[in-house]
């Protein structure tokens, strides 16, 4: 991130925090969160993790959860577009993956439609090869992709997800053809890890958490995460650090309804810089390890644009969306 | 021996006055949402961590493990009752475990998923004490070769769902081999036959197919005949409880199926269909009493619910020795562990040996109290057959449209859930099996993708399938079975194979 964007949050948030003080409105707020995934995902924990800092710290007076499932979000983005128009007090869960889910799904209802408020958390991707993988570190991955893309093989999230994504981003940066790469889908962390412990692919990529126990019981040996550095939970440098350059971070964030006017916008703002701030939030972002990224207001709509243009490129790019 | 000592310290955990009742808890609400179709283990769960975050640990992992096997348990009532499965595993106890109802012996139907269920969860669960650390090595091992072969084999065994006509038989799985085309392909991201419409990217839900073919098609289809010839319900006829002979019919299936369930429910592709179907499919060639199948006979019922509760126990192997959550309720009790920053994984048995031992400890406790909570239960629930017949179908006409809103809410979901209501009525009225749809909406995405998969990794090599030893002899096994009837029979026709 670059220090004029630092500056820019920066001054986001202090002028969000002078805000918060002059409404006090917000304590009044009853809030609906909807989850745009089925029960148990990473969008639906957000959902009841916010639900319970927010009715907690008494930003809101409640918060109802409710699970609109389907294609990657897809459903749930629809159904917020076109039937709560004005409404202020709904609120959206949604992440980078939703991002690229609307594109390779050709969704009518785009992201731009919402109005963006905040981005909660994130977490790095990690690459990682079986513990007796001849690969050691980013270079010689980056090595045998370059050799010939199609022999490494990936196993990582669903087609079009972060994951996949990021293995391109990968390949390019290590000056191979992203549309050669040889990725292998799985349907959930649980089959994809299997694949790489059983020895089944060369190198596995998902967020860092699905990996973690496994690398700390050498299993599985990290190449590193996407991050700009070393960040302090792992032993490795970032592939970046290692001269590859990649950068990406699977976030999550929430979205409003269209149509809301400014005051509500801003209500919405303040209810989530206040929960971002609060005890209770910060004890779960530690619970669950999720690392906080609390961005609010212009900010994050500048983020969120230039997060479409990136991966509308690399889907392109790897023939997933036709330009 | 170590393990059952470690396990003898986790009695002492589970065997606390509050743990033993939030055993309880779990399976009570376990089994009450089992019953109801749409609510199932997984949701439950989910609404109940927020609550469940101050609580003790162990306290909490144990309720939601009463929770995962009292679900297994309630799925199978409304399955034999009102031939709607409550979720997918619960299918092949359906198709005989209804007739055996309809019969007047819905008693013993479910007397027989209930012990079944205890015998199977119970062995599952020792296998998980005892064999936990090398089972996991095998499952990591399969491929997705590995995977495809089990799928042919599984394929293979579809047959003896086909009832007398092959030709109607591949009908019907092929339409479900259609229907499981439908959706966004996982491999290449893009979507196939949904037309547009955003709700058929997620591919179709089993459970509202087997809801709409079996339920509503079964409704529609009673509703036509009442007045050509009314079927007369005994609610029981003859004894409700198992007879010496129905004990007899019972036992090796609980074996078998617990033998079929809990090795394939700790693959981490494996899931419980598959084993409930192979064990049906095998119960069906051993049984001594083919002329029963089609009618109602008990080793069908028998089978399937110890694979069922077998596979559930199996699916906690790669669950707390890997970290690896392979169905959604597994994936909850995984989020149910981090909860409390516990990662399961190769170091939970070391780091949290006293939650571990105490969660497998009360696993055990939890058969237990579900065996003593459902077998004076299936008294109550066979009253429920002498409901007058336009009575007892409407309500299951509410129970099917409440279940398929409570898990999906959308108005396209009602629609299919019509839709295969129709068929199901169809293909009754012109008596094509039904069975073989479900079996092909569910056998068919995981066989292709798993295939496109292996091929992927070989740079399409197809000589992978014959070089990885499981996939080979699994291969064998598939042609086996294929063959050998033919040339053992003569050349007869697939129902010489069947009957």
């Amino acid at each position: 991130m670059t220090q004029f964007r630092k500056g820019l949050w920066r001054g986001a948030l202090a002028a969000a925090a002078v805000a918060g003080f002059v409404t006090s409105a917000a304590a009044q707020m009853e809030l609906k969160i909807m989850a745009p995934a089925a029960p148990g995902g990473g969008w639906d924990q957000t959902a009841r993790s916010m639900q319970q800092a927010l009715t907690q710290s008494g930003v809101a007076k409640s918060a109802q959860v409710t699970n609109v499932p389907g294609a990657g979000g897809s459903i749930g983005i629809a159904q917020l577009v076109n039937n709560s128009k004005g409404d202020g007090n709904q609120l959206m869960v949604m992440g980078y993956v939703m991002v690229g889910a609307l594109l390779t799904n050709k969704s009518p209802v785009t992201l731009d439609q919402t109005t963006p408020i905040a981005r909660l958390t994130t977490e790095y991707e990690a690459i990682v090869v079986p513990a007796d993988s001849p690969i050691k570190n980013a270079k010689d991955l980056a090595a045998a992709i370059k050799a010939d893309p199609a022999k490494v093989t990936w196993a990582g999230g669903s087609a079009g997800g972060v994951d996949h994504i990021a293995a391109a981003l990968f390949a390019k940066a290590a000056g191979a053809d992203p549309t050669k790469i040889n990725y292998i889908p799985f349907s959930g962390g649980g089959e994809a890890l299997a694949a790489i412990l059983g020895g089944k692919v060369t190198a596995g990529i998902s967020g860092y958490g699905e990996f973690e126990s496994q690398v700390k019981a050498g299993k599985l040996r990290l190449i590193g995460l996407t991050s700009a550095k070393k960040t302090a939970n792992v032993d490795v440098p970032s592939i970046k650090e290692q001269g590859i350059d990649l950068e990406i971070a699977n976030w999550r964030a929430v979205v409003a309804a269209p149509g809301i006017s400014a005051d509500q916008k801003k209500a919405l703002t303040d209810a989530m810089d206040k929960m971002a701030k609060s005890k209770e939030w910060q004890e779960i972002l530690k619970g669950k390890g999720w690392e906080d990224a609390y961005v609010s207001g212009d900010a994050f709509t500048k983020i969120l644009a230039e997060e479409q243009a990136r991966t509308k490129e690399v889907l392109t790019a790897v023939g997933l969306v036709k330009s | 021996m170590e393990a059952f000592t470690s396990l003898a310290g986790g009695l002492a955990v589970a065997i606390q006055p509050a743990n033993l009742m939030f055993a309880l808890i779990g399976v009570l609400l376990g089994t009450a949402v089992g019953v109801l179709p749409g609510i199932g283990p997984a949701l439950t769960v989910a609404l109940l961590l927020p609550i469940t975050f101050k609580l003790d640990p162990a306290g909490s992992i144990i309720m939601f493990a009463g929770i995962y096997y009292g679900g297994m348990y309630g799925g199978s009532t409304t399955a034999i009752l009102i031939n709607t499965p409550g979720e997918s595993a619960s299918m092949a106890t359906a198709l005989e475990g209804n007739l055996m109802a309809k019969a007047g012996r819905g008693g013993p139907a479910l007397a027989t998923a209930a012990i079944g269920s205890f015998v199977a969860g119970t062995i599952a669960t020792l296998g998980l004490t005892l064999l936990a650390p090398y089972l996991v090595d095998i499952a990591v091992s399969f491929g997705p070769e590995d995977y495809f072969a089990l799928m042919v084999v599984a394929f293979v065994t579809v047959s003896a769902t086909f009832g007398d006509s092959p030709v109607r038989g591949l009908t019907s799985l092929f339409i479900g081999l259609m229907l499981g085309l439908v959706g966004i392909d996982l491999l290449s991201g893009q979507s196939r036959l949904s037309f547009g419409v955003p709700e058929l990217y997620d591919n179709i839900e089993v459970t509202t197919l087997a809801v709409g073919l079996f339920a509503v098609g079964e409704a529609l289809y009673v509703a036509s005949r009442r007045h050509i010839q009314e079927e007369k319900l005994e609610a029981v006829r003859g004894s409700l409880w198992m007879t010496k002979e129905d004990w007899k019919r019972s036992w090796k299936p609980w074996l078998r199926g617990t033998m079929f369930g809990f090795p394939i429910g700790a693959l981490p592709a494996g899931g419980a269909e598959i084993p409930t179907f192979l064990s049906y499919a095998t119960e069906r060639r051993l049984t001594k009493h083919p002329e029963d199948f089609g009618k109602g006979a008990i080793e069908g019922v028998a089978g399937p619910e110890a694979a069922n509760n077998a596979s559930a126990a199996g699916t906690l192997v790669p669950l707390l020795t890997l970290g690896l959550p392979t169905s959604a309720t597994a994936a909850m009790l995984l989020a149910g562990f981090q909860q409390y920053n516990i990662n399961p994984g190769p170091l939970l048995f070391a780091q949290n040996a006293d939650l571990v031992w105490g969660l497998i400890a009360s696993l055990f406790i939890a058969n237990v109290m579900l065996l003593v909570l459902n077998l004076p239960l299936v008294g109550l629930w066979v009253k429920l057959l002498t409901i007058p017949q336009p009575w007892l179908y409407a309500g299951i006409l509410v129970f099917a449209t409440m279940g398929t809103i409570a898990a999906n809410p959308s108005p396209v979901e009602l629609m299919m859930l019509t839709v295969f209501g129709v068929l199901g009525f169809l293909m009754r009225r012109f008596d094509f099996p039904i069975a073989p749809v479900i079996v092909g909406l569910i056998l068919g995405p995981l066989a292709e993708s798993q295939l496109r998969r292996a091929l992927s990794i070989s740079l399409g090599d197809p000589m992978t399938l014959l070089q990885s030893p499981i996939s080979a002899t699994l291969l064998t096994i598939a042609l086996l079975a294929l063959v050998l009837p033919f040339f053992l029979k003569g050349l007869g026709r697939f129902k010489a194979v069947e009957d």
